[in-house]
């Protein structure tokens, strides 16, 4: 688990570099999702024992991060971070699914190794293109993007407080856990000792709140955020769209690896 | 221009777990005047400017802003003429950027989008932070986001500003140049406030609470020299008007607007 | 324990995504409808809160491992289940775009796991059981910490599940279920008795938070929910699934549903028809050669090949190839784009 400090840093970066001015970051935020959403639900259609086929799909996000401007560093990092829950459960396969399926010079690869490979490139897919999504687009963009694609308005007020407060209430708690650390002399800290400190955090963020509230009301608030900005969805959105969804599909249905697998092949001896 | 005008009429409030805050309060500001309210912690000065503009309503006697008295009709015009900045300001900004901050006010007043966007930049503009207008509010500085915080209140075009601890927080030099920009408004002001130097430079007069009640009203400088009740409700003189410790000289400020 | 879309079947990722929909709709009009306009502040707030709460870690005693805060039933306890349940799905949907935690897919699934069981399930059937009307300190502790068990042990059996019928991973649901439920069983002790704690401590600070809870949570517009939800789920997991074994290919029979018969052949003149007949040029020579090398695998492995794997296997070595040739291309399209957009900055936006 990465200290809360590191954490903090992580969400200023991704909010720089959401505050960016690239092509990626000028299209409309709805078009970012829902190619995004199509993506994920395509690289999932495929099924478990799918490798190669996935691999041309790496092209979405590595297209997205260049043109955003978004360090390759920084995506490698964070992706390899997010990665082992699936990466976990995936490496059960091979002692559950021990069918040879063919050999590697004299190594024996079975299904199982094949399908953990493809639940750890598809980690890689969707993991990657989730935060591409973020970083070129930025947190609020991408909560006025739902609402704009239906998701409640209640829902998307209350995400972007979530995401305002965030930062105010990680330092708050990364002070009091720098306290609690102090005093503790190295010792893992007891859910006693956390309970009190969670309580009483949750006391300050509360009477917070109400200060909040009182300063939205003063400010003649009337139970509705009005959100200013006004996105267009124009031509080069729907080319965006279009575009990058005609080529998920043909991925989806023409195995282009294969095809590249026997071009190879034949030009090779 | 009646509707600069604020009045507490015997204000009392009690807090639902039966603690009083404030005790038959009379105060009357009048246009253009730049009023301060201090006392120690605890005295009601908070209470007190929550009830300027309905946050809280008084458990007996009468707030009236303008000419009219506050009740929930006319709610919403006092909240347009009373503008409150509150002493966090990270209380205060909530939304995503500056300017989308600034915005807010007036998009709630049902503003089109334009005249939304005009005023906030004209705001924006009084309190030089216009070019801070993209950023999110957690990266400015303390200054800064004092100064975005009048601005989103300056973009409702209030006739009352009422500030909470304006100068709370700030370094010497942001200290100096908030109290600047406090100076050179029109409007009619109330600040609640222990920076008493600040006080003492930008307020002719001065409102003591002391346990919920009005302990002393009148010219600050009056005020600050009654060593006795100063004592009594746990103030004291401004640094300005006590000896120097090196040379031992009093420094007599002008009086206010020293900008 | 975020549910992965590594792991998911768009069937199942997509049910759960239709049925955490409809939570938060229905969720969001009853937050709307029945409470101040307070709350929407307040919650985002403690979703900030409970987003920072999750940093900070507690050891579990015994076990040499930590822990920290599931969420969903302190805060069913402190704002009723439906502004709980809005709340915990928003920080799901932070820690999904902001950590890549679980993945977008699979948003559905934790929402449904960590939000939907614990506030509409462990919170009604287990914690108010428990504490009844007006609970003195013990009875809290005991009804948070059985809440926040059962709560967890239901998550965890829906991650269970949930992988399961996706069936990307070969995990038996026997062996899963052993691995899953007695992890979560310490984890979720602890954390009750650090909910307990939490609820304590403001039952003492503030006693009035808690009181002004609607006592309305009751049994009657839980069960119409729970209804609605079991509803929705067995449509669109009934319609999905059927789409999925209707043809082994789901989501290209639910494409060719919904764009029509008449359009699908279209496209054989244009880029599918060019395609397809590269693909048949090129592929007689080697996946003769493959298919040659599949059946001495399977010989030498003593295994029953069908057609089925044979084609499996000629797929798998092309591919190995072709998978890596793919990626190469992709990383120099990303190289290419790069060097355009060096050269193109100087003088004002490339296009795309």
């Amino acid at each position: 688990m990465a200290s809360i400090d590191s954490i903090a840093e992580n969400l200023r970066h991704l909010d720089e570099f959401a505050r960016a001015d690239t092509v990626v970051h000028r299209l409309d935020p709805r078009a970012k999702v829902v190619v995004t959403l199509a993506f994920v639900v395509i690289v999932a259609s495929f099924d478990r024992y799918t490798v190669a086929a996935l691999m041309p799909f790496a092209v979405f996000p590595i297209a997205l991060a260049v043109l955003g401007g978004l360090p390759a560093g920084y995506l490698a990092k964070n992706v390899a971070l997010a990665i082992p829950f699936a990466l976990l459960i995936g490496l059960f396969n091979p002692f559950f699914d021990r069918e040879v399926v063919f050999h590697l010079g004299s190594l024996p690869v079975t299904a199982g190794w094949i399908s953990c490979a493809s639940i750890a490139v598809r980690a890689v897919l969707t993991l990657g293109a989730a935060l591409v999504l973020v970083a070129l687009t930025g947190f609020p963009a991408v909560c006025a993007a739902l609402e704009g694609l239906g998701m409640p308005r209640v829902f998307a007020a209350q995400m972007q407080f979530l995401h305002r407060y965030l930062f105010v209430l990680v330092d708050d708690a990364a002070r009091s856990t720098r306290a609690l650390a102090l005093r503790s002399g190295g010792n893992a800290p007891r859910p006693t000792t956390v309970a009190s400190l969670l309580g009483l955090l949750l006391l300050r963020t509360w009477q917070r709140a109400e200060r909040i509230h009182l300063a939205m009301l003063a400010r003649a608030y009337q139970g509705e955020l009005h959100s200013r900005e006004t996105w267009r969805f124009a031509a080069a959105e729907v080319a965006f769209v279009i575009g990058w969804v005609s080529l998920f599909c043909i991925l989806r249905y023409y195995d282009l690896t294969r095809l590249l697998g026997t071009l190879v092949a034949r030009v090779l001896p | 221009m009646s509707h600069h005008l604020v009045e507490l009429r015997s204000v009392s409030h009690v807090y639902p777990d039966g603690s009083v805050a404030l005790r038959d309060v009379s105060i009357r500001v009048t246009h253009g005047e730049c009023v301060a309210i201090i006392g120690a912690n605890g005295a009601g000065k908070s209470t007190l400017l929550l009830h300027l503009n309905g946050c809280l309503a008084a458990s007996s006697g009468e707030v009236r802003v303008g000419d009219f008295p506050l009740t929930r009709k006319t709610l919403t015009q006092v909240r347009r003429t009373v503008g409150m900045v509150f002493q966090n300001p990270d209380d205060q900004l909530f939304m995503p950027t500056v300017l989308d901050d600034v915005a807010f006010g007036p998009l709630n007043l049902g503003l089109p989008q334009a005249d939304a966007e005009q005023r906030s930049r004209a705001a924006l503009e009084r309190v030089g932070a216009w070019h801070l207008r993209d950023k999110p509010p957690y990266l400015l500085s303390g200054g800064e986001k004092k100064r975005v915080a009048i601005a989103t209140v300056l973009s409702m075009a209030p006739d009352i500003l009422v500030m909470d601890e304006p100068t709370s927080g700030l370094d010497p030099v942001a200290r100096r140049q908030l109290m600047a920009l406090v100076s050179e408004f029109q409007h009619t002001r109330i600040l609640a406030s222990h920076d008493l130097d600040m006080v003492l430079a930008l307020c002719e007069r001065t409102v003591v609470l002391h346990e919920g009640r009005v302990a002393a009203d009148g010219a600050s400088r009056d005020i600050f020299r009654d060593d006795a009740l100063l004592a009594r409700c746990r103030l004291e003189k401004p640094l300005a008007m006590q000896g120097c410790p090196v040379c031992g000289v009093v420094r007599l400020l002008p009086r206010s607007g020293a900008a | 324990m975020h549910m992965a879309d590594a792991l998911l079947s768009p069937a199942v990722g997509g049910t759960l995504w239709a049925v955490s929909a409809a939570g938060i709709a229905y969720c969001a009009r009853k937050v709307r409808d029945d409470l101040d306009e307070r709350k929407v502040p307040l919650m985002g707030v403690l979703g900030a809160f409970l987003f920072a709460a999750q940093m900070i870690n507690f050891s579990i005693p015994g076990t040499g491992s930590s822990g920290h805060l599931g969420g969903g039933l302190l805060l069913a306890i402190l704002l009723g289940p439906h502004a709980a349940f809005l709340t915990v799905a928003s920080v799901l949907v932070v820690q999904a775009l902001f950590f890549a935690d679980g993945g977008l897919l699979a948003l559905g699934c934790n929402i449904f796991n960590l939000g939907f069981l614990p506030a509409f399930v462990a919170y009604p059937l287990v914690y108010r059981r428990i504490a009844g009307a007006r609970p003195g300190p013990l009875r809290l502790s005991v009804a948070t910490i059985v809440a926040a068990v059962v709560g967890l042990q239901l998550g965890a059996f829906g991650v269970v599940v949930e992988t399961v019928a996706s069936g990307i991973s070969s995990l038996p649901f026997s062996t899963f279920v052993l691995f899953m439920q007695p992890v979560h069983l310490a984890i979720g002790i602890v954390e009750g008795f650090v909910t307990a704690a939490i609820v304590a401590f403001v039952h003492r600070a503030r006693p009035e938070l808690l009181d002004a809870l609607p006592a309305s949570a009751g049994a009657r517009p839980l069960r119409a929910l729970l209804l609605a939800f079991l509803a929705a789920a067995a449509v669109t997991g009934g319609v999905l699934s059927w789409f999925a074994s209707k043809n082994p290919d789901g989501l290209e029979w639910s494409i060719a549903r919904v764009t029509g018969a008449d359009a699908l052949p279209a496209p054989e003149q244009g880029v599918h028809a060019a395609l397809a007949a590269l693909q048949e040029r090129i592929a007689v020579l080697p996946d003769y050669a493959f298919r040659k090398s599949a059946e001495a695998a399977s010989i030498a492995t003593g295994d029953e090949a069908g057609d089925d794997q044979e084609s499996r296997l000629g797929s798998s070595v092309s591919g190995i190839v072709g998978g890596s040739v793919a990626l190469v291309l992709a990383f120099l399209i990303g190289f290419l784009l790069k060097w355009r957009v060096r050269a193109a900055s100087g003088g004002g936006g490339s296009r795309r």
